[in-house]
């Protein structure tokens, strides 16, 4: 296929995974300003929601400081946020557009919905009617994704579509996991201690998992086994492993219908090994933190040689 | 008069560019005025060149790069032997007919000070007619180097009355034209008389159409016509059309151009020098 | 009920006035909804420049069919290709020897000056001699004697995926009304168009071309037809960007590398084509094509230059051009042309403005021309001062009496003007017509402007069979 058509594809999938993801960010945010106040715990929530979405610079360069409101309006609606919730389903929508007719009707009305439904709300600033914001944006992208599994044909155009999705999302989950790293714990606050306990607790309700937790570990929230969950956990749909498993599944299909590997599936399935060999105490031991830093490097490393591969 | 010419062009991108196509009207051909010796084309990175000829009869280097780059130099060498022939070519074979010459382009359209300042030469024969044209135009648009750009049209040169040979001859293209006359650019090198060998840009002139004669050149930045200080490069309808280089880079984004150019008569004893080169 | 301009029912239409008769009353009514209501869900829009608001317009669509007997078409069909058949002929000899200017049949500054003459093609020969690889020739009759050319276009004409949608929304919409009549498929025509483009491929292409289709992109009004004949064809639509020109050879970029190119049906006009060669602020080009179809390795349809064929201008001298080099009187008239350039015919045009039609010589669209008859004195005043500065610009026809067809009109029928867009096809395998076309109509009652841009509608067009 052309490659503008393999990368508009691709790129409505990054782009309707990250509305998603700035969804459950926002929503993390306001359960964890919502705790009973203790010194700064309002604003290091909101700090940390635009620390690991990645655009501290951008919203420090826009003049704003940091507040529930602000932050509420930078990565929601912000005009000058090139990577805001708005400004993605807008540009998978003009990605989907340009490559109509590779899309089917489901596919197509579903991101043509999420559009439609982004001008229908409007910027809501009521809290109630923000959160009822994230839920449609959270539901869109459960459309899109239902209607591309169940209506495309497995072909060029699926792998591309969701090879955009699985990259974004191994970023996201890793980002997600990183908000706790951003939120250090106030002084007087023990590790291990409500607080702590609290903030793992949203950390693995915003990505679907709490309940995922208790059947897989049957134990109490701990912060080890809440990584071992989103990182290495093959079972969990999000974590780093899962996400790295889709990539290397459908850079192989590629590489099978086309008859062709190149250095995208090799650094793919490279990094699978890695994975298949991590201990979570091992991570724990050096820092998890500089773990996923390096993970995301090596994500946008691999985006970089996809793009090198097909897209150009 | 032997005349020496070596033009190197480089470009260098802001970012590596994955691939660069070029199309180069940078090699001259040979007709009674001026006898091409020796003419080479040489990159400093690895590209495919194929040569053809365009409609208006100028030899086409078409330039493809094989690897990401983030500088190229293209250098012309070469000398040519010429002759003067009072501006007049000969020895040319054209293949479109001289009423093509009579076309608008963008940068040669008319306004309606240039219509009156081509009316206002006056009467007489053609030949006589373009004298005093070019006269005109070197009296009354003075050389100013940066008032204006390469993509100025004639008549915003005109306007403010300044400008480089480009304006000039573009001008004087312009007002041929719309007096009947069939006209066209030619760029090429200019030996100058004031020893000045080190230039910063190349040269460009006009010829016009004179039935019975065929065509003749007319400098109007200088106010002459062409002597054997001058040697052809290529000819167009303007300055667009005959430009020395014209391409694409993918992936370079925005970078910086620059030319250095060398053109000197060669001395009795250097003519024995000689080396290969195709043209 | 009335198929012609005299008030008559033409026999093609008697089988569709008798059924009609025994239709129930609001039948067209409601299946004129239906026709919308698909027309809008598959997307068939037309964009109109300037005009914001609708971007995305959908084209009013009539129910009512245009019929063309066989005998009629018969002759149309002939006139058709003798037509196409001699501008072919003609651009050859135009970028070849010129021997119609040196034999005195067009002047020769009106080519060598043209803006749609291309020095550039001077003396080039595309794959077979064929330039205009496609044509839509817009006719109209008048009476009884037969069709008038009005146009020649040979560019990039669009419409033809009107021809074929309507085509398929009456087959939904009527299938008994099929039944009773034997029209001749007009579905043909992409398969046609498909080998035709094979045949014109450059010698070394091989067993099975790479076609493409090049659009400029979703924001040109007629991309939907670019996307749906790229669909038909089965080959990519491609944009400037996924295509470049290595070593004088053009690629598509694709995601298994880059895959060589040997046809391009494309949609641009000549200016924009290769911003190294025309306009060099082009974004929709292709950097280098010129070089790679100067060196044989692409075809280009149609060719670059055709547009010095369909000049308004030189569309009078259009019956002398036929002669010149087929040897034979044109079978499809012009409609009589006052060339403006010249002085004793732009005297005449300005003593009766009000009762001509004058059109600029390079516009389309329907822009740009004044139609005497319907215009205020201020617009034909305003129009004279116009022509009076630059008459090379203009020609003067006069006002057609074009036939009419039955056209819904709320409740009814009334008798609406309409012309006909046929779609021709050459190669080096010949020449052919799709049996059909566009017919275009002019919903305004009196109206004589049927260009979709200026609120005509279409209508599907029925060629019967013997």
């Amino acid at each position: 296929m052309l490659s503008r058509t393999a990368d508009s594809l691709y790129w409505t999938g990054r782009y309707m995974e990250r509305a998603d993801f700035l969804a459950r960010i926002l929503e993390a945010a306001i359960r964890l300003a919502a705790l009973p106040a203790k010194d700064q715990a309002t604003v290091t929530a909101w700090a940390g929601a635009i620390a690991s979405s990645g655009v501290k610079s951008g919203f420090d360069a826009s003049g704003r400081t940091v507040s529930e409101k602000s932050v509420r309006e930078y990565l929601a609606f912000g005009a000058d946020n090139s990577t805001s919730i708005k400004a993605c389903i807008t540009k998978a929508r003009t990605n989907a557009r340009s490559v109509r007719t590779a899309l089917t009707i489901e596919l197509w009305e579903a991101i043509n919905g999420a559009w439609n439904g982004l001008n229908e709300l409007g910027e809501p600033t009521k809290r109630d009617d923000f959160t009822n914001f994230l839920d449609f944006v959270k539901s869109t992208s459960l459309a899109v994704e239902g209607a591309s599994s169940r209506t495309m044909l497995r072909n060029d155009a699926y792998w591309f579509l969701r090879l955009g999705m699985a990259i974004e999302r191994a970023d996201n989950t890793a980002r997600l996991l990183d908000v706790k790293y951003h939120l250090l714990l106030p002084p007087g606050e023990r590790v291990g201690g409500q607080l702590d306990y609290f903030q793992w607790t949203t950390l693995l309700r915003e990505v679907s998992a709490l309940t995922a937790y208790r059947w897989v570990y049957r134990e109490s929230v701990r912060p080890w086994l809440v990584a071992d969950l989103l990182v290495l956990n093959r079972q969990m749909p999000r974590s780093l492993a899962s996400c790295q498993g889709m990539i290397v599944s459908y850079l192989e299909r590629l590489a099978t219908d086309y008859g062709r590997r190149g250095p995208a599936q090799r650094l793919a399935s490279n990094r699978l090994t890695q994975f298949n060999e991590a201990r979570i105490e091992d991570i724990f031991q050096s820092g998890l933190h500089e773990y996923i830093q390096g993970f995301l490097n090596e994500n946008n490393a691999l985006a970089a040689a996809v793009q090198e591969q097909y897209l150009v | 008069m032997r005349i020496r010419i070596d033009h190197s062009t480089r470009y260098a991108y802001a970012r590596p560019a994955r691939f660069i196509v070029q199309m180069l009207r940078l090699t001259p051909k040979s007709c009674e005025s001026q006898q091409v010796r020796e003419w080479r084309i040489e990159t400093d990175v690895d590209a495919r060149l194929r040569r053809s000829e365009d409609a208006f009869g100028n030899i086409v280097h078409s330039l493809y790069t094989e690897r990401p780059t983030d500088a190229l130099t293209i250098r012309v060498t070469g000398e040519v032997s010429t002759v003067d022939t009072g501006g007049v070519i000969r020895g040319q074979n054209d293949r479109l007919q001289p009423g093509v010459y009579l076309r608008d382009t963008r940068l040669t359209q008319a306004d309606p000070a240039l219509v009156e300042f081509a009316r206002g030469i006056g009467e007489g024969g053609p030949l006589e007619r373009m004298h005093r044209l070019m006269g005109a135009i070197h009296g009354g648009v003075a050389f100013e180097v940066g008032a204006t750009s390469a993509t100025h049209t004639a008549a915003e040169a005109f306007a403010i009355r300044r400008g480089v040979c480009q304006d000039h001859a573009q001008i004087f293209i312009t007002c041929a034209r719309t007096l009947g006359v069939p006209a066209r650019y030619v760029s090429g090198h200019l030996n100058r008389s004031d020893g000045q060998h080190d230039q910063d840009a190349a040269h460009a002139w006009a010829e016009a159409w004179i039935e019975g004669l065929g065509w003749v050149g007319f400098d109007a930045a200088n106010g002459i016509c062409p002597t054997d200080n001058y040697v052809r490069i290529a000819t167009g309808l303007d300055a667009l059309g005959a430009t020395p280089i014209r391409g694409t880079s993918y992936g370079g984004g925005i970078g910086t151009l620059t030319v250095a150019l060398h053109v000197r008569p060669v001395q009795q004893s250097q003519q024995q020098h000689q080396s290969k080169g195709w043209s | 009920m009335n198929g012609g301009g005299s008030g008559t029912i033409r026999d093609s239409y008697k089988t569709l006035a008798a059924w009609l008769e025994n239709a129930p009353p609001d039948l067209l009514q409601a299946r004129s909804r239906q026709a919308e209501l698909f027309f809008r869900r598959m997307g068939v829009t037309f964009a109109v420049y300037g005009d914001e608001e609708s971007n995305e317009r959908l084209i009013p669509f009539d129910v009512v069919p245009r019929i063309i007997g066989a005998d009629e078409w018969g002759g149309l069909e002939k006139g058709l290709k003798q037509r196409v058949t001699a501008i072919n002929a003609f651009l050859k000899d135009i970028y070849g020897p010129q021997d119609c200017i040196r034999a005195g049949i067009v002047p020769a500054d009106l080519i060598l000056t043209n803006p749609h003459y291309r020095p550039e093609m001077q003396g080039r020969r595309p794959p077979g001699d064929v330039w205009c690889h496609i044509a839509g020739v817009d006719l109209v009759r008048t009476g009884e004697d037969g069709f008038y050319v009005l146009e020649d276009n040979v560019r990039t004409p669009s419409g033809v995926s009107y021809m074929l949608e309507n085509r398929e929304m009456m087959m939904r919409l009527f299938p008994d009304l099929f039944a009773e009549h034997a029209v001749r498929p007009v579905e043909i025509y992409t398969d046609m168009l498909l080998r035709s483009l094979q045949a014109s491929a450059p010698s070394g292409a091989g067993e099975d071309p790479t076609i493409v289709v090049l659009t400029p992109g979703p924001f040109n009004s007629a991309y939907y037809e670019h996307s749906f004949l790229a669909d038909k064809l089965g080959v990519e639509l491609v944009e400037g960007g996924d295509l470049f020109v290595n070593d004088d050879t053009v690629y598509m970029r694709t995601t298994e590398g880059p895959k060589r190119v040997d046809v391009i049906y494309r949609r641009i006009d000549d200016d924009f084509i290769d911003p190294l060669t025309f306009m060099p602020n082009s974004a929709v080009g292709v950097p280098g094509l010129m070089s790679a179809y100067f060196a044989g390795r692409v075809t280009l349809a149609n060719a670059v230059g055709t547009g010095v064929a369909d000049d308004k201008a030189v569309y009078t001298y259009m019956p002398e051009i036929i002669r010149f080099f087929t040897g034979e009187d044109a079978i499809l008239k012009n409609v009589p042309t006052w060339r403006c350039r010249e002085a004793d015919a732009l005297k005449e045009v300005l003593g009766k403005l009000d009762e001509l039609v004058v059109k600029e010589v390079g516009g389309s669209g329907g822009y740009g021309m004044l139609v005497g008859p319907t215009s205020t004195k201020a617009e034909i005043e305003a129009f004279r001062a116009k022509l009076i500065a630059d008459p090379d610009d203009f020609i003067a026809q006069p006002t057609l009496s074009l036939s009419t067809a039955p056209t819904l009109n709320g409740g009814s029928l009334s008798p609406r003007h309409v012309d006909l867009r046929p779609f021709v096809l050459s190669s080096p395998a010949g020449v052919r017509v799709a049996p059909g076309g566009l017919t275009r109509v002019a919903l305004k009652e009196g109206s004589l402007v049927v260009n979709s841009s200026q609120g005509g509608g279409t209508k599907d067009t029925w060629v019967l069979d013997n």
